[in-house]
């Protein structure tokens, strides 16, 4: 069946338009083997902000239950890469998508996909913690309360803050300002916060750069453990934890066009991360995960 | 070799961390700041101790008197009564028209208008109306509030009255709300936005439960300025119509007299301060004090106002 087959079988019935519950958890078809289930699809995807191109031409396909690592040099459209998987640069207005990423079969860029549902179900940890000025229960609850999810928001966030392994460490003060905790509790809070609207994907730009190495052995533990739950992209300057993390790892590297003197990000390779590190089928991978580049 | 030992010989590590030159310019631009500091405070200090010691005879000889009393022509019995309650209107008018107005159209401006050139024109044209001269305003009200929506403003007075000073002054202070209002939603953190928009708020929610907290000391306090900036206008009140010499109405502060003739501190300032009679310099002066106190108020609320939701933080 075409991609586009697929998007026209969705049912176009609510006024937000398609509805992605097309979580294969929640259907119950398509089960088919372990880490086999395509989550996203990339087709040709190119990003442009204004007349800039940031990336282009990316093909690639994410499966569920896996952790899949975006490596590479700093300005190669990592980050921007990322940021097109939950419509999240439909903030920057500049910012311009071509070619298509479908979610479950459905192109999150049709004009009908809502952004604020893709986000419910795709959902993002940044590369700061950032953390609302408000206290942490207000934290985690204000995502179930908005969706209107069902169920008591107490529960609610006792259950997201002990998949975040956080819970022990602020069960006494759920109700002081999360900004008094610390860089790396902020990140597990953020955490705790996007697993709580129950997301199917989470997104992490960089979630350890701002933190230590031991809040980022507990965030790679955390990781390890959710992964049986969720999808996870994650953008990662550390190789090492890219090698530590990941199921999937996809190389990017920028390409300097002498003439404008701009830098566009290409998908180099992608493929299982032990071939990745161990035998790379690219020269510029090598260099990269060797430390001869970047 | 022999150098580098002599470098670190305790001696002279001592002697040369202990030499250093003299920042002749340096300490000529502390005490160029520190004198500016103290021009200034020089000058506020003698401003108020000049109104202060004019009104002095005023205000601790009859306060009460002066304070609900009429305008007249006898300084010694003239009292600011009916100008406070004008001045209470304009404020009134000034918080339910111009805060929401300017506050609602910033909320626009940063949060929802694309980033076009439109968006950047208008923008552009907000800020050169915060720099027009208030008469302009006066002359602007008076065609508008005084003149044009006189059935409205009040039929009886030609227009004249409280209610087309509060339109005015409204008016005059609404870029002012705008642009300080657009500067605190601009201080808001993006990344506070993005962790919004990334559990799947949409923009209303994203602005509803965070953008706007965050933002509301500073809007507070932009817009709280801008009150006590309408509260102490007094050409627009001259152009408008504000009552002069004698005012038989405004005893009470029945709503009904909203549309009749008023008169509002400023004026009362101006017009006693152009009279030839020794008594009205220290009516002048100790309506400038109640004037000030006034405007104290005004701030202070603003500042406990800002404190109670900074703690919220």
């Amino acid at each position: 069946m075409s991609p586009d087959a697929k998007l026209r079988s969705v049912p176009a019935t609510s006024p937000a338009g398609p509805r992605l519950d097309l979580r294969p958890s929640l259907t119950g078809e398509n089960e088919e083997p372990e880490g086999d289930v395509p989550v996203f699809d990339v087709k040709d995807l190119s990003v442009y902000y204004g007349s800039f191109r940031a990336v282009r031409n990316v093909d690639m396909t994410v499966c569920a239950r896996q952790i899949t690592a975006f490596i590479g040099p700093s300005g190669c459209g990592k980050t921007t890469m990322l940021r097109c998987f939950n419509r999240m640069n439909d903030l920057v207005e500049v910012a311009r998508v071509e070619g298509r990423i479908l979610y479950h079969g459905v192109d999150l860029y049709h004009p009908d996909v809502n952004p604020v549902e893709v986000r419910r179900r795709i959902g993002m940890v940044f590369q700061k913690p950032n953390p609302f000025p408000k206290s942490i229960w207000d934290n985690v609850a204000f995502g179930p309360k908005i969706a209107g999810m069902k169920g008591s928001l107490d529960e609610i966030v006792e259950r997201s803050l002990r998949r975040a392994a956080l819970w022990d460490e602020v069960k006494d003060r759920l109700r002081d300002s999360a900004m008094g905790l610390s860089g790396g509790q902020q990140q597990r809070l953020c955490i705790a916060r996007a697993l709580a609207v129950n997301p199917e994907v989470i997104l992490m730009d960089e979630p350890c750069s701002a933190l230590d190495p031991i809040a980022t052995g507990r965030i790679e533990d955390l990781m390890e453990e959710i992964k049986s739950e969720y999808t996870i992209i994650i953008v990662t300057h550390n190789m090492q934890q890219a090698a530590r993390v990941s199921d999937m790892c996809a190389f990017f590297t920028a390409e300097v066009n002498e003439q404008s003197d701009t830098r566009t990000g290409i998908l180099v390779e992608f493929d299982k991360t032990e071939k990745m590190f161990a035998n790379p089928s690219d020269e510029r991978t090598e260099n990269y995960v060797t430390g001869r580049f970047g | 070799m022999v150098a580098r030992s002599a470098t670190s010989s305790p001696e002279l590590v001592r002697r040369r961390l202990q030499a250093g030159r003299f920042d002749v310019a340096g300490l000529v631009f502390r005490v160029l700041l520190l004198a500016a500091l103290g021009i200034t405070l020089v000058l506020l200090v003698t401003l108020l101790a000049d109104v202060l010691s004019g009104g002095w005879a005023v205000l601790a000889g009859r306060l009460g008197d002066f304070l609900t009393g009429r305008l007249g022509i006898t300084p010694t019995r003239v009292g600011i009564g009916q100008g406070l309650r004008g001045t209470f209107f304009i404020g009134v008018f000034v918080v339910l028209i111009a805060f929401p107005l300017g506050v609602g159209a910033a909320i626009y401006l940063e949060e929802y208008a694309p980033r076009s050139r439109f968006t950047r024109f208008i923008d552009v044209n907000i800020r050169n109306l915060a720099g027009v001269p208030s008469v302009v305003y006066g002359l602007l009200g008076f065609a508008i509030f005084v003149k044009g929506l006189q059935f409205l403003t009040g039929p009886d007075a030609n227009g004249a009255t409280v209610v087309s000073a509060g339109l005015t002054l409204a008016v005059l202070v609404l870029p002012i709300v705008i642009i300080t209002s657009a500067e605190a939603l601009r201080a808001v953190p993006e990344n506070l936005r993005e962790a919004g928009f990334g559990v799947g708020a949409t923009r209303w929610e994203v602005v509803r439960h965070h953008v706007l907290p965050y933002a509301t000391p500073g809007i507070l306090t932009g817009t709280v300025l801008s009150l006590a900036r309408a509260l102490g206008e007094a050409a627009p009140l001259i152009l408008v119509g504000a009552v002069s010499g004698f005012l038989t109405e405004g005893d009470s502060y029945r709503l009904t007299e909203l549309r009749e003739r008023f008169t509002a501190m400023p004026m009362i300032i101006y017009t006693w301060a152009g009279r030839p009679q020794a008594g009205f310099r220290s009516a002048t002066a100790a309506a400038i004090v109640v004037l000030l106190v006034v405007v104290l108020l005004a701030n202070t609320v603003a500042i406990l106002l800002r404190n109670k939701y900074e703690k919220r933080r």
